[in-house]
């Protein structure tokens, strides 16, 4: 399988637990092979391109000069929609404008030749290898649930930057979970912003947005909202509660990063998919696809998860989570 | 209300922004696309086809001090769906620039996040959520914001005290100074 040069961006290390968790419980299972950037650094994110562009591009090319320097020839992958439109940017400007490039290189006392390609944690799961290990190591199937698979803004958008062909209708999260059984269900707000960090600085402003995308996802009958980034997460599962009482809705709809699908379709216990780190419950969700059949563990492999119940012990967690 | 760009001030301000931005303003056809995409236009004070059209008047003076250009999320929507291919996020964005040299804030929040945020990443050299959030809360007044779920947070994990930092500091604050000590792009 093919290696990467591996930026986990800040989130990573805080707040996206469960992120962090499945996404380890997965590449431990696969065998893929990610290489973290030596003393990484912020990519910018809002902040900087808000206030200063060149520091914009320069605080991202920081991290791909690094790779570029320690990783010669690796693809560059990081897991944060955020991260991946600001390394993206520094790439895409630095490739139009060859003054910028060497002012950059200028500026990071660097080598920077804006080589790399950046992907996001979408498009390593599109990997046909990874795939094909997925689809070996699948313990349970997830048949039967319903997804809304949500992108957001970042990994679409603009698509000169992000070389997306569907912008308004991505399909590669759709894709990759239906590898593990879940049915994605068609809906319109795909892509609609969740208000990124507006929901902080200007809340009442932007709690609507996050109302709007529970609505159109139980309008079409999601059991979840599936995402792939820390902040639309965050965004979504950490407000829903709040949601339901400032609009007077009835959502019961958790929010689930991709990754804990697939750590959950590879056998991954509660603990080890971070399922609990959750602020929405999740576990019912889960439990109750269980209980009705539809999440079918293999005959073979149940003998195993008996015979070590920590490592890959069955979901079914009680309410621990709640 | 008193203008202090005149018009030729603000029409040049307003074509060095559109040629930054790789913008022809008088493409805009005021369709409207835009403005019924964008998800904050609900809380926007002018509308994105507004903004283009006060900037092809050569009126940065009512775009600078638009809660708009602020609200923006850059979430790209109205862009994708322009026929012109119209780079309205890059006009905003220049615009908030341009709009805090002369220190203009129709949104004080915005800006007091982006400011602590910026100033987090020199400090540590990476973003510290906690911190962030912590200060913001204080500089903002509002010191209750999202503090129910502080200790969910703690108990759950999500957040932990310790503090994520890079090494090499000095190289990111190099790198801070020498972008806002100026240059083309500024």
């Amino acid at each position: 399988m093919k290696s990467y040069a591996y930026f986990p961006g800040c989130s990573m290390d805080s707040t996206a637990v469960t992120y962090k968790k499945s996404f380890e419980y997965i590449a431990a299972k696969t065998g893929l092979d990610l290489k973290e950037i030596p003393d990484w650094s912020c990519c910018g994110s809002t902040a900087a391109h808000t206030k200063n562009e060149k520091m914009a591009y320069a605080l991202a090319a920081r991290n791909l000069a690094l790779a570029e320097k320690h990783f010669p020839g690796l693809d560059v992958v990081t897991p944060c929609a955020a991260c991946y439109s600001r390394l993206r940017y520094a790439n895409y400007a630095a490739r139009k404008n060859e003054d910028l490039r060497q002012e950059i290189e200028e500026i990071l006392q660097m080598e920077y030749k804006a080589e790399p390609e950046v992907l996001n944690f979408l498009d390593l799961f599109s990997d046909p290898d990874l795939q094909e290990e997925i689809r070996k190591g699948i313990k349970r199937q997830l048949k039967g649930l319903k997804a809304a698979c949500y992108y957001g803004c970042l990994m679409s958008r603009p698509r000169e930057v992000t070389g997306e062909t569907d912008p308004e209708n991505p399909m590669k999260m759709d894709e990759i979970l239906r590898l593990v059984g879940v049915e994605p269900v068609i809906w319109d707000y795909k892509t609609e912003c969740c208000g990124a960090s507006h929901q902080v600085d200007a809340p009442e402003a932007s709690r609507e947005l996050i109302d709007r995308i529970f609505r159109n996802a139980q309008a079409n009958h999601a059991d979840i909202i599936v995402t792939a980034c820390p902040l639309c997460n965050m965004n979504l599962d950490m407000r829903e509660e709040e949601i339901n009482r400032k609009f007077q809705r009835s959502y019961q709809i958790p929010v689930f990063q991709f990754t804990e699908l697939i750590a959950i379709a590879l056998g991954a216990s509660a603990s080890e998919c971070g399922i609990h780190h959750h602020f929405f419950p999740a576990f019912d969700v889960i439990n109750d696809q269980i209980r009705s059949g539809n999440i079918s563990e293999k005959r073979e492999q149940v003998q195993k998860v008996q015979e070590d119940p920590l490592k890959s012990g069955p979901i079914i967690v009680g309410k621990a989570g709640k | 209300m008193e203008k202090i760009l005149n018009r030729d001030e603000g029409r040049l301000l307003a074509e060095r922004i559109a040629k930054e931005a790789d913008v022809k303003l008088h493409e805009c056809y005021q369709c409207g696309k835009c403005s019924a995409g964008c998800p904050m236009a609900g809380s926007f004070d002018l509308m994105p086809r507004q903004i283009v059209h006060l900037m092809h008047l050569g009126d940065m003076e009512t775009v600078m001090k638009s809660k708009s250009i602020w609200l923006c999320a850059s979430c790209h929507t109205c862009v994708e769906r322009c026929p012109h291919d119209i780079d309205i996020p890059a006009l905003m964005e220049k615009s908030r620039m341009e709009a805090q040299k002369r220190g203009y804030c129709a949104v004080r929040n915005v800006k007091l996040f982006n400011d602590i945020f910026t100033e987090t990443i020199r400090g540590f050299g990476k973003s510290q959520e906690v911190i962030l959030e912590g200060i913001y809360n204080v500089g903002s007044g509002r010191l209750l914001q999202d503090i129910n779920h502080v200790p969910e947070m703690l108990q759950k994990e999500i957040v932990r005290p310790e503090l994520n930092q890079v090494r090499n500091k000095d190289h990111v604050r190099s790198i801070m100074k020498k972008c806002e000590e100026g240059g083309a792009l500024n």
